[in-house]
């Protein structure tokens, strides 16, 4: 006679998910729990969890890759379990990083012979690489200045206020001195002029960027090397250049191959560029690129015995995944040049349909250029009422992540959107963000003002703007409210016909 | 009339990739190439030369985990589009990571309320992880110094000559001076008492290991850390530990949870683990745990406006995978503790499993311990017979196995050892196995002519004291040819002996 047991005392694992006890009990946050739990739960309840992100695809604000072919998907899978640095054991991912180092070296016009080597080295973003340059440079100094018998306590760099935060945190981190040219409000990059003028006997090199941040634009690194190498020939100090081409590297050889901005300007000693944004790659992968071995001191190279086998290394981190590595290599080859000129030309041609289409509205004034970084910064013509911030709050609920910041000193009274043109933003989702952004401000049009009284962010020296708004009383605001819920009732019964 | 094209005129798009012109193309290593080519030739190209890569599962040098769960798998697929530091845009990822950071503070013990939030961030692996804890020490000595008007321009920090060469580049790299306690024949970690002796008044902090890279020992963090707290009684100088416990963080509170090496110990002010070693994810993840808010100097922490919201961070990396971090997130409540416990047990009776038999080889000396990390380091017996570590490992190699052997740090370089890591994919099995093909290659061995050892031997010291010895070009060239002569006479001599006996 066979009694069948009740459904809670079957064993555990025949329990569908949802029918178990796993998705009643709350998730740790603080300590480890004291038992295992199924797979398949452990897999359903994170994998729900991780719903409520943000759609990687619909995030204009970021710059770094979010689709790839399934081939290289495939890949990236098949290499996830191998540690790079173990390179005796994975001798072909590591000479797939050397070839990558190569070509990307010939992309710059590194002066190399035919079969020679480049000096490079793959990093797990341009932070570290920006890094590993900053400290080749600091030790290129400070050995320079110890063999003049001079002191090699302070040095400093010099950039734009427009700089990605990755400077300051190797001037902090690293103890040099981060002196800024500040910006003003019709010149969003760094003046080559006043950056020279800035250059002193302890600067250890001028930061050129090639794709600022905040609207896209490449920074004019020939004026500076012309404008430097005039100010090195008088003081004899040899200052060097950086171009921090995180974005733009993978852009001016396909688009701008005239334009001269890398290893043909004499005093360009490294480039960083990352190969998640532009290369192409899922995030995490980076290259740092020296002109020559000169420029990179021996002392800062460890040759290890690791794991049985000598090995030179000159990274920041050590273990990692391979996959990156691999997936860069995978689109360097499978693209080619032709590949990447036609995608590069087709986020041009997408970012023209998007700038237009904004244009139309007749509300947005443009602050990106044409030539650059594929992106469009915009900023409202009259923000008296309403501000970017609400725009991009506004656009978030159709899924679109467009971000809203005020620009660095000294044009922190300027505040705009921007949205990344990536490879996968096609002309379909160009016109359609349109489409959303023309309701939102549609939307925000039949609303009162924000009630906040605008002041200039961190403090500090030039012009505090201060837009004084009257401030309403709580019971007003209340009433406001009410008038505008009540309008909009009305205004969806009136639509509400029966058919 | 409908005439066949040949071939080689078809739609390129027609082809199998091996009838494709593109297996006859070599591949480009030094410029892109000007072309496109299909996705499923790039595909295959790259898949075929990367066969000649090792298996990372029979990489028996490395820690790092080579194995997870196929859920694990499907979630890190599905989030390596993620860029981890868009913290605004993935809210519940960075949620994920803080729980992380939650879980192993409780785990090390951290001094906690029941609902505070632990300090403490992920990395990219314990390299990032140490250079920040190293950074938190430097810069809080220096505020220290500077406050008492003293000079802090020599900070020092003291490890022992086994630290894993991390320690060495960010002393390096940021301007530390490394004291290093060197260890001797029978004791390859870190003494305290000397470690001790060496402190003074620039150093910044003394690092203890919780799993010598060399030999998976514990050191006794214990004794370091009440010798110090005598000295620091006696000077003042308030020295703090930072334990890197890389290997050992995510074994010691599993199978020996009273030992007391984490923050129940006054002195230790951070904690580094690696999630990619015995943490079970793949390569890429590190943690690092400090004490409490006041061991992290405030100035370090940048607060930004990144694509339009605020985010505090202290890392070096910025943008990064998500994938790793929700994959340690999975193998934390996967597992939790009974699970960890278990899989850190199966690993430990393996290693027991793999040191007995080679003991019963009579072979070889057993240099690792029984407690610590489950690792089995072991050197030849007798190099009678003039061959040593080295070729044990090199002919592992044919049978797929890869076992390093390397010298021991200094002032002990003349011992050489071969050394295994007992991942948890290491099954008894393969434990089994392994000594089995042990076996043949020792046999193998002793057919064979003593190896060539030149008489002079350039030593060279490079920055960071790892001693390589060089042999001139001929030397070698000889050495090899030799080699391959005796090895092929031995060959002959097996087969014969086979064929003689079937």
């Amino acid at each position: 006679m066979v009694l069948s047991k009740t459904a809670s005392e079957s064993d555990v694992s025949v329990h569908s998910t949802f029918a178990s006890r796993y998705v009643r009990t709350s998730l740790p946050r603080f300590r480890m729990p004291e038992n295992s739990i199924p797979k398949e739960a452990a897999y359903q309840i994170i994998n729900d969890e991780l719903m409520l992100d943000g759609n990687p695809r619909l995030n204009l604000a970021s710059f770094v890759t979010t689709w790839m072919e399934p081939e290289c998907d495939k890949l990236m899978m098949a290499s996830i379990n191998k540690n790079y640095v173990d390179m005796d054991e994975y001798p072909v991912t590591t000479e797939l990083q050397n070839r990558c180092v190569n070509m990307i070296a010939h992309l710059f016009n590194a002066p190399l012979e035919e079969s020679e080597p480049a000096v490079g080295v793959g990093t797990v973003g341009s932070s570290e690489a920006i890094m590993l340059a900053g400290l080749a440079f600091k030790r290129k100094w400070q050995n320079k200045r110890k063999a003049e018998g001079k002191p090699h306590d302070k040095p400093n760099i010099v950039t734009g206020a427009n700089v990605q935060v990755c400077w300051e945190k190797f001037a902090r981190y690293f103890e040099v001195e981060l002196k800024e040219v500040k910006l003003r409000e019709d010149y969003f990059v760094m003046d080559p002029e006043k950056a020279v003028e800035m250059v002193d006997e302890n600067t250890i090199c001028v930061a050129a960027i090639l794709g600022s941040t905040l609207n896209g634009e490449f920074e004019d690194v020939k004026l500076l090397n012309d404008l430097l190498a005039e100010k090195n020939s008088k003081t004899g100090w040899d200052t060097p250049i950086h171009v921090d081409a995180a974005s733009g590297g993978f852009i001016a050889p396909f688009l701008y191959p005239e334009l001269e901005w890398d290893f043909r300007l004499k005093l360009v000693k490294s480039i960083n560029v990352s190969g998640h944004k532009y290369g192409l790659v899922y995030a995490g992968i980076g290259w740092v690129i020296w002109r020559s071995k000169e420029d990179l001191p021996e002392e800062l190279i460890f040759h290890i015995n690791y794991l049985g086998a000598d090995q030179p290394t000159f990274t920041l981190n050590f273990s990692k995944g391979s996959s990156q590595v691999i997936a860069q290599y995978y689109q360097l080859i499978r693209l080619g040049f032709e590949g990447y000129r036609n995608i590069m030309e087709n986020c041009r041609e997408n970012m023209q349909v998007l700038k237009e289409g904004l244009e139309n509205t007749g509300r947005f004034n443009i602050v990106s250029k044409d030539n650059g970084v594929p992106l469009v910064a915009f900023s409202l013509k009259d923000s008296r009422r309403h501000d970017e911030f609400e725009v991009s709050d506004y656009l978030r609920r159709f899924g679109w992540i467009v971000p809203a910041y005020t620009m660095p000193p000294d044009a922190q009274h300027v505040t705009v959107l921007r949205v990344v043109i990536r490879e996968d933003f096609s002309r379909t989702l160009a016109e359609r963000l349109v489409v959303d952004i023309r309701k939102v401000l549609h939307e925000l049009d039949g609303l009162p003002a924000k009630i906040t009284p605008k002041t200039a962010v961190d403090g500090g020296e030039a012009g505090k703007s201060v837009t004084v708004v009257s401030k309403k009383s709580d019971i007003e605001t209340q009433r406001e409210i009410t008038t505008v819920w009540r309008k909009f009732v009305l205004e969806r019964k009136k639509m509400n016909g029966v058919c | 009339m409908a005439l066949p094209k040949p071939a080689s005129e078809s739609d390129l798009s027609v082809l199998s990739t091996s009838a494709s012109r593109y297996v006859r193309d070599s591949l480009p290593r030094y410029k892109m190439p000007d072309n496109s080519i299909p996705k499923e030739a790039a595909y295959q190209i790259i898949h075929d030369e990367l066969l000649l890569d090792f298996k990372p599962k029979l990489n028996l040098a490395s820690f790092v985990t080579t194995l997870m769960e196929p859920e694990s798998d499907k979630l890190i697929m599905e989030s390596i589009n993620k860029n981890y530091v868009d913290m605004d845009e993935y809210p519940v990822t960075t949620e994920l990571h803080n729980r992380c950071v939650n879980m192993i503070a409780h785990l090390f013990n951290a001094p906690l309320g029941d609902s505070e939030d632990a300090i403490g961030v992920g990395t990219v692996g314990s390299s990032e992880a140490i250079m920040l804890a190293g950074l938190a020490f430097k810069r809080k000595w220096q505020n220290k110094r500077k406050a008492q008007g003293k000079p802090y321009a020599n900070p020092n920090i003291v490890t022992g000559a086994n630290v894993q060469v991390c320690w060495e580049k960010f002393a390096r790299y940021f301007e530390v001076e490394l004291k290093e306690v060197k260890v001797r024949e029978g004791y390859y970690v870190m003494d305290p008492a000397k470690a001790v002796e060496m402190v003074d008044e620039n150093t910044i902090c003394v690092a203890a290991i919780l799993g010598s890279t060399y030999n998976g020992e514990f050191e006794d963090v214990k004794l370091l850390n009440d010798l110090l707290l005598e000295k620091n009684n006696q000077t003042g100088w308030d020295t703090p530990i930072h334990v890197d416990a890389a290997s050992g963080g995510f074994i010691a509170p599993f199978i020996y949870p009273e030992l007391e090496w984490d923050f129940r110990l006054p002195l230790v002010r951070s904690i580094n683990v690696s999630g990619h070693k015995y943490g079970l994810v793949y390569a890429g993840i590190g943690w690092i745990i400090w004490r409490t808010k006041q061991d992290l100097p405030e100035e370090l922490i940048f607060r930004i406006k990144y694509l339009g919201a605020e985010q505090s961070t202290f890392t070096l990396n910025f943008s990064k995978g998500s994938s790793q971090i929700i994959a340690q997130y999975y193998n934390l409540i996967r597992l939790g503790q009974e699970g960890y416990r278990n899989i850190m047990e199966n690993c430990h009776e393996n290693a027991m499993v793999l040191k007995e038999g080679l003991e019963r080889t009579g072979r070889f000396n057993i240099v690792s311990k029984d407690h610590g990390v489950p690792v089995v380091a072991f050197s030849l017996k007798k190099k009678n017979g003039g061959h040593d570590e080295f070729e044990v490992s090199e002919m592992l190699r044919r049978f797929g196995w890869i076992v390093p052997a390397y010298p021991m740090p200094a002032d002990a370089e003349h011992i050489t050892v071969l050394r295994v890591v007992i991942r948890a994919e290491f099954s008894r099995t393969l434990a089994e196995r392994l000594v089995q093909d042990i076996t043949n290659v020792l046999h193998d061995l002793d057919k064979l002519p003593p190896k060539l050892i030149v008489g002079e031997e350039e030593k060279q010291e490079n920055g960071g004291g790892a001693l390589v010895k060089r042999k001139s070009d001929l030397e070698t060239q000889r050495d090899i040819t030799t080699y391959w002569k005796n090895y092929v006479v031995a060959q002959k001599a097996i087969k014969r002996q086979k064929v003689a006996a079937s």
